[in-house]
């Protein structure tokens, strides 16, 4: 009896300790809760990856590459926080950009936009140059080469030609190490073939090898005016893309509906959780009263581990969120309905405490798998608004069965009612039952 | 337990408002947002009162637009629909919505969806809710493994799904009036508010055959010969409360925030509301007497 005193006693105090943790650094702004883009405004891009001209085992490198070079060029947008991440959507390449705060779609298209293509590709033997530079010629008479924009690490731009007549501006590209052994690599096992260099899928200049390059540096030189050339080793030197990238969707919230939304779903909770309170103490009394220490309980651990994982939040997020707390008190619910039970057919209460938790655990159980199953399968399917509320969702079943089984028996013992008497039968009581 | 009693009656009221859900579908189809089909979606809020449609649709056209819908929302607001914007559109944008800065107003929020990904969300969203359905199916059947008499758990598992077909149906063909009435057109949350629905009301029905698993141990135990129907009453009737009381709760939270909550989860708040109630209702009234039936029919044929 003791113990079980003692072990609630320590609850309470741990549950006030995780709640004084999530408003402290609330309040401090140590930890705070990671807000989704539609809930602090911001764009976001995402972007489609052409790998048709990429070797399977050089995806993986592009990608990185890819998102590297992406989130350089987005830091130089001066963006707080920005993210930049790729994933695989059903074989799909794509990446990810999210700009908080940016809120001119455009001008971040804009920006990424900037971002040069850079391909090396090797003419096809018995092909010659074509014509016209519709992608579908290109593609038939060039082969792409393992080289890319993800090997480069620098350009410049430099006046070169015989001396005497014009000097032609032409930019010149520096590799990585990993650059230099393939542009050695491929320029020896290709003399005399033609190895084209294109920028945004347009060749640029498409010279002839005629010898191994083993320095690792090659020349661009088009029929560029100076400006031209110059703008592009700009945009080569912020970096180059290994891969052609096509934008397939983008999202921009307002700040301000974002916070409205934050605001509003606060609002929301509070009021949600007072009438679910309200409800619980009325009709079950004084297990109602547990249950709602229970729910406090499991709200701040929610709240906390939003805060540790941390969980993205979006609007969807909070509606589960706020959903969970009215399932939560579900397996509370059952096993009090089990306890009046339990009660009426001549129990003590001490038995009925005992007999209800133990007869209502396979509903509870069962019935919570098949919440899980559901928040598995939709975190599967999910894009982010349903991945975040799914992860939140199945967050809340596992933490509110947790916490509904275990602190309200705990509190349940801790009370010790014992005996048949008109007290414990009144606050045993609920609204029908006399 | 009347419901058993008067399960008839129940069926039919069941019929009738699967009916009605079938003609709502029928009537006013589902809507289909640009998260399947691709486009783009513009909330654009007027400070000073929005302009009438024929001057910004004389706006849009003007800037290119061509083949958008245009919706009024509120007081103040606009949706805008379209294919997606080409890079001029998305630049001209503010200065075409805003009628050369005649009408003040701020773009709340700007939503482009490409066609291919649209596509895939639609298949992915159907496998989902086939998967749902399927893994559910299993769990129960596994779960209920040990009960086969007097029906087995399969049957369990395909009236708890014959309840959650219900439920869907219900759920959409009221999106369906909903779409029409207000222009809520289905989208990604939707589909999250289906799912949401089958993992609740199938959490709710397992909770009455969970009962009805026990009562017949029980007699089994106590070699007591008892009627289907009578046991699967009992457990209707010691499940009823907690039922309504769960849903009661739910409905709560939910009614806070529909009312309270976040703009862009009303539909959302309110889809559930409806599955809930749905769902609530198929878990008492259709499930359970359906396992009566079932048995029932089965006694006839042994006859």
């Amino acid at each position: 009896m003791l113990n079980r005193r003692l072990v609630a006693l320590l609850i309470i105090v741990l549950g006030m300790g995780v709640g004084f943790f999530v408003y402290h650094t609330q309040k401090s702004g140590s930890w705070p809760f990671k807000l989704g883009l539609d809930l602090s405004g911001g764009t976001q891009l995402v972007y489609q990856a052409d790998l048709n001209n990429i070797q399977q085992q050089d995806v993986a490198g592009s990608m990185a590459a890819l998102r590297d070079t992406i989130a350089r060029r987005v830091n130089l947008f001066g963006v707080a926080e920005p993210l930049v991440q790729t994933e695989t959507v059903s074989g799909h390449q794509r990446l990810i950009v999210e700009l908080p705060g940016v809120t001119d779609t455009q001008k971040a298209i804009a920006l990424i936009g900037q971002t040069p293509v850079l391909e090396f590709r090797l003419l096809k033997p018995g092909a010659s140059i074509p014509t016209d530079i519709s992608t579908t010629s290109i593609s038939a008479a060039f082969e792409p080469a393992t080289l890319t924009g993800k090997d480069l690490t620098s350009a410049t731009l430099q006046f070169q030609g015989a001396s005497g007549i014009v000097q032609e501006p032409t930019v010149v590209l520096q590799f990585n190490s990993e650059g230099t052994k393939l542009f050695s690599q491929i320029t020896s096992d290709n003399v005399g073939t033609v190895l084209g260099i294109f920028v945004d899928g347009v060749p640029i200049t498409t010279p002839v090898i005629n010898e191994p390059i083993p320095n690792g540096t090659a020349v661009i030189s088009g029929n560029f005016t100076a400006q031209q050339a110059k703008d592009l080793a700009a945009n080569l030197n912020e970096g180059a893309l290994p891969v052609p990238i096509t934008l397939i969707s983008t999202e921009t919230v307002a700040g301000t509906l974002g916070s409205q939304a934050v605001q509003d779903g606060i609002l929301a909770g509070l009021v949600g959780v007072g009438l679910v309170m309200l409800f619980m103490v009325l009709w079950y009394r004084l297990p109602g009263l547990l249950a709602c220490v229970a729910l406090s309980v499991y709200i701040v651990a929610v709240l906390a581990l939003f805060k540790l994982i941390p969980v993205t939040l979006t609007a969807a997020g909070i509606a589960a969120f706020i959903l969970s707390i009215g399932m939560a008190v579900d397996a509370n619910i059952l096993i009090f309905e089990r306890m009046k039970e339990e009660l009426r057919g001549g129990k003590t209460a001490e038995d009925a405490i005992r007999d209800g938790f133990a007869r209502a655990w396979p509903s509870i159980r069962d019935s919570n798998i098949s919440s899980m199953i559901t928040a598995v399968i939709l975190f599967w399917f999910g894009t982010d608004i349903i991945q975040g509320f799914a992860l939140v969702f199945g967050l809340g079943v596992l933490v509110s069965m947790l916490t509904a089984i275990s602190i309200s028996r705990t509190f349940l013992y801790a009370l010790g009612f014992k005996g048949q008497g008109a007290f414990s039968h009144f606050f045993f009581g609920s609204g029908f039952s006399k | 337990m009347f419901i058993i009693r008067y399960r008839n009656w129940f069926f039919a009221f069941t019929a009738v408002v699967v009916l009605l859900s079938i003609a709502s579908l029928v009537a006013f189809r589902l809507h289909e947002s640009i998260d399947f089909t691709g486009g783009t979606l513009v909330q654009v809020t007027y400070q000073n009162g929005r302009p009438d449609a024929a001057t910004l649709e004389q706006s849009l056209s003007a800037g290119g637009f061509s083949g958008y819908s245009l919706r009024e929302v509120g007081t103040n607001d606009y949706d805008l629909r379209s294919s997606n914007l080409s890079s001029e559109q998305r630049a001209n944008l503010s200065q075409i919505l805003s009628v050369n800065g005649k009408y003040p107003m701020t773009v709340d929020s700007l939503n482009e969806i490409g066609p291919s990904i649209g596509a895939q969300l639609r298949t992915d969203s159907i496998t989902a809710i086939a998967l749902v359905l399927l893994c559910i199916l299993l769990f129960i059947a596994f779960a209920f493994r040990k009960v086969s008499k007097p029906i087995s758990s399969w049957m369990y598992g395909l009236m708890a799904i014959v309840g959650l077909c219900h439920n869907v149906l219900v759920t959409t063909g009221f999106f369906a009036l909903l779409g029409h009435l207000t222009g809520a057109q289905v989208d990604t949350l939707f589909v999250t508010a289906i799912l949401t629905v089958l993992g609740f009301s199938v959490h709710d029905t397992i909770v009455v055959f969970d009962r009805v698993r026990e009562n017949l141990r029980i007699n089994q135990d106590r070699n007591r010969r008892e009627d289907f129907a009578e046991t699967a009453g009992r457990a209707l009737g010691q499940t009823f409360t907690r039922s309504i009381n769960t849903s009661l709760t739910v409905l709560l939270t939910l009614l806070a925030l529909y009312i309270l909550g976040p703009q862009s989860t009303q539909v959302f708040a309110l889809t559930l509301l409806v599955g809930i109630i749905a769902g609530t209702y198929s878990s008492i009234f259709l499930a359970t007497p359906l396992l009566v039936w079932v048995e029932k029919r089965r006694g006839q044929k042994q006859k």
